[in-house]
């Protein structure tokens, strides 16, 4: 699913570089369920940005399902982005004027076109078919999140990328994201990639890749 | 949903989810759009007014009037100033000419008018029966004299509506007598209202045969023993000829004055036709002057269009980073935003259309001025208004496009 080999990530920063991520290698199969874990500024965000396509790194290669996607022009890789990858934010990232039904049709906008019903079915698959016109505002953190997820699945992406999914929630909707997030895991057998700070959430997950100053520390079995 | 109405759905809940802002956006293009249609509809409507004043002198007299032509208000002025014309002349045009209906010479003389107390001085217009055909006026009451009147020299005269009015008040003027210097004449007939047109009003007139103004007042002669005429009118038989006419008289009128080659016309000759067309061009220049006023007010509603086209894109930064992660490409962010503000500009165009026509109305119905809202003003303020959008939203929208994903998710 995700060979990434020899991954260096640097930004300039005026004259100096920050070196983020140094030569990383990482092995994803299809259908894994792993947690990406580490102290802030370890690099795990850029890593995650890299696997989802959002940037390309400064050098090494990267094959998503056995296509080089690293040195792809940013056209290219929004193309990459509809048809494969699905994000669920730590900030939920819902446009706050549209209703929930509407959120998740745009997770379909740009991966070929809004099917309504498929939307709905994707809203009742995380249990908020009855929320369908409420806007993001009048829902709890938790229901937003599933909303979330609802507009990440919508299209049926190989690939969930999900960037501290529950850093915002209580542990009793975190604990129901994370349900979701395995539930649906088993269910499409899609492979899912998460950061998360809990080691609790983090059991949940078949294998743990801790990162330290911008290289894997090591890898783990949960 | 159909693919292709996906761009243009987006953009629509795009402007329907912030109506405060889509409302201070096209504001400028309301009235930009208004004003060019206010100035536009008064600059058609007054010159077709004009056009249609001019008109009504019958769009194919032309007239000829002795002295050299200085302009529209020179030729009045000149009349009487020189003796050249002469009623063979009119004759000759009569006769030699194609191309014409009717010609009537006339001479007209200052004279004192004398009725009961009432007591005016008045341009007197000796005439022959053609004279009414020729200048396209019409008999109110009573009748104009007749073919009959003018052989004999009767003294009998037509009033101009204003002249009546002035002289006579309540009484009816056909019948009355009337004092003309040493001469009484007959009052038979009293002529419809025509209005102004050049400062010359045939409502001011005092028309009398022209045999009959001739023992009235000495009509001068030529050296020649030629009898002066102040000016000729005649009418063209058919359209679109009254430029070979002129043509034609002018060498006519050359050949019997004897001029030489390098001599000046000792004539003027206007056309109704030449003058509409002249005014119809200055009108138009006008009109496009007015146009050309309010499409600078367009362009500076263009230019706040771009203005919160930027700051919404500033503020939607977010929007577009989620957009963009769910997989929207530059052409997708772009289409979006430019969409957006054809959207606003188009309905800013319909709505200033709407309001300037109704102001338009207003206007008009006051009675102040005339105006004329045309299609093709219309159609021509509406699309400047979607080009405006699209001019001055591009810039702003391929901001939008360029954001790197990771940042604008980032932002707020």
């Amino acid at each position: 699913m995700i060979q990434m080999q020899g991954i260096t990530k640097v930004y300039p920063m005026g004259t100096r570089e920050l070196v983020v991520l140094q030569g990383v290698n990482l092995h994803i199969e299809q259908g894994e369920l792993i947690a990406i874990m580490g102290p802030s500024g370890s690099g795990k965000s850029t890593m995650l940005n890299l696997i989802g396509c959002l940037d390309t790194p400064t050098s090494g290669s990267y094959y998503l399902e056995g296509r080089e996607v690293s040195r792809l022009s940013s056209g290219d890789l929004a193309a990459v982005r509809s048809q494969k990858i699905g994000f669920v934010f730590q900030q939920f990232n819902l446009l706050p004027r549209l209703s929930a039904l509407a959120n998740v049709e745009l997770g379909m906008r740009y991966a070929g076109g809004v099917d309504r019903q498929m939307a709905m079915e994707a809203l009742s698959r995380v249990g908020l078919a009855d929320r369908a016109t409420h806007r993001p505002t009048e829902l709890s953190g938790g229901e937003q999140q599933r909303v979330a997820i609802a507009r990440a699945i919508v299209k049926n992406p190989p690939l969930i990328l999900a960037d501290e999914p529950t850093g915002n929630l209580d542990s009793h909707a975190s604990e129901e994201i994370m349900t979701i997030l395995a539930t649906l895991h088993n269910e499409q057998n899609n492979t899912l990639v998460m950061i998360t700070h809990e080691a609790e959430i983090a059991r949940r997950c078949q294998r743990i890749v801790r990162f330290k100053d911008g290289q894997v520390e090591r890898e783990e079995n949960g | 949903m159909k693919k292709w109405l996906e761009p243009i759905s987006t953009a629509w809940i795009g402007v329907v989810t912030h109506k405060l802002r889509s409302f201070l956006t096209i504001l400028g293009i309301v009235i930009g759009v208004a004003a060019v249609i206010v100035l536009m509809s008064i600059g058609r409507g007054v010159t077709a007014d004009i056009l249609d004043r001019i008109g009504s002198m019958g769009a194919n007299l032309v007239t000829i009037s002795p002295g050299a032509s200085t302009g529209f208000g020179g030729v009045r002025g000149a009349i009487g100033s020189s003796e050249t014309l002469t009623m063979s002349d009119a004759e000759a045009i009569s006769e030699q000419i194609l191309y014409i209906d009717a010609v009537a010479p006339s001479y007209s003389s200052n004279l004192q008018l004398v009725v009961g107390g009432e007591n005016t001085n008045a341009q007197v217009t000796g005439v022959t029966t053609e004279y009414i055909q020729v200048n396209n006026l019409e008999i109110a009451s009573g009748a104009f004299f007749s073919e009959y009147d003018y052989q004999r020299g009767t003294k009998v005269v037509v009033l101009g509506s204003n002249l009546a009015d002035t002289l006579f008040e309540d009484v009816n003027p056909v019948g009355q007598q009337i004092r003309m210097g040493s001469v009484i004449a007959r009052v038979v007939g009293v002529m419809e209202s025509k209005g102004q047109v050049f400062g010359f009003s045939p409502d001011d007139a005092i028309l009398i045969p022209l045999t009959a103004m001739q023992q009235t007042v000495a009509q001068p002669r030529t050296a020649q023993g030629e009898r002066v005429v102040s000016s000729i009118a005649l009418t063209v038989s058919e359209d679109e000829q009254s430029e070979y006419v002129i043509a034609e008289i002018t060498s006519l009128l050359r050949t019997r004055h004897q001029l030489d080659a390098l001599d000046d016309d000792d004539f003027s000759i206007m056309s109704v036709e030449e003058i509409s067309e002249t005014i119809a061009e200055a009108s138009a220049m006008m009109t496009l002057l007015l146009g050309a006023i309010a499409a600078i007010s367009l362009l500076v509603g263009g230019i706040g269009v771009m203005n919160i086209m930027l700051v919404s894109v500033l503020e939607r930064t977010r929007e577009i980073g989620i957009r963009k992660a769910l997989g929207a490409r530059e052409r997708d962010i772009w289409t979006q935003f430019l969409l957006e503000a054809a959207f606003l500009t188009f309905a800013g165009g319909i709505i200033g259309v709407i309001i300037g026509w109704v102001v338009s109305y207003i206007i008009s119905s006051t009675g102040l001025m005339t105006t004329l809202v045309t299609a093709d003003i219309v159609i021509l303020a509406v699309a400047v208004s979607v080009g405006i959008g699209l001019f001055f939203g591009f810039y702003p929208a391929w901001n939008a496009s360029r954001l790197n994903p990771i940042e604008a998710l980032r932002s707020e």
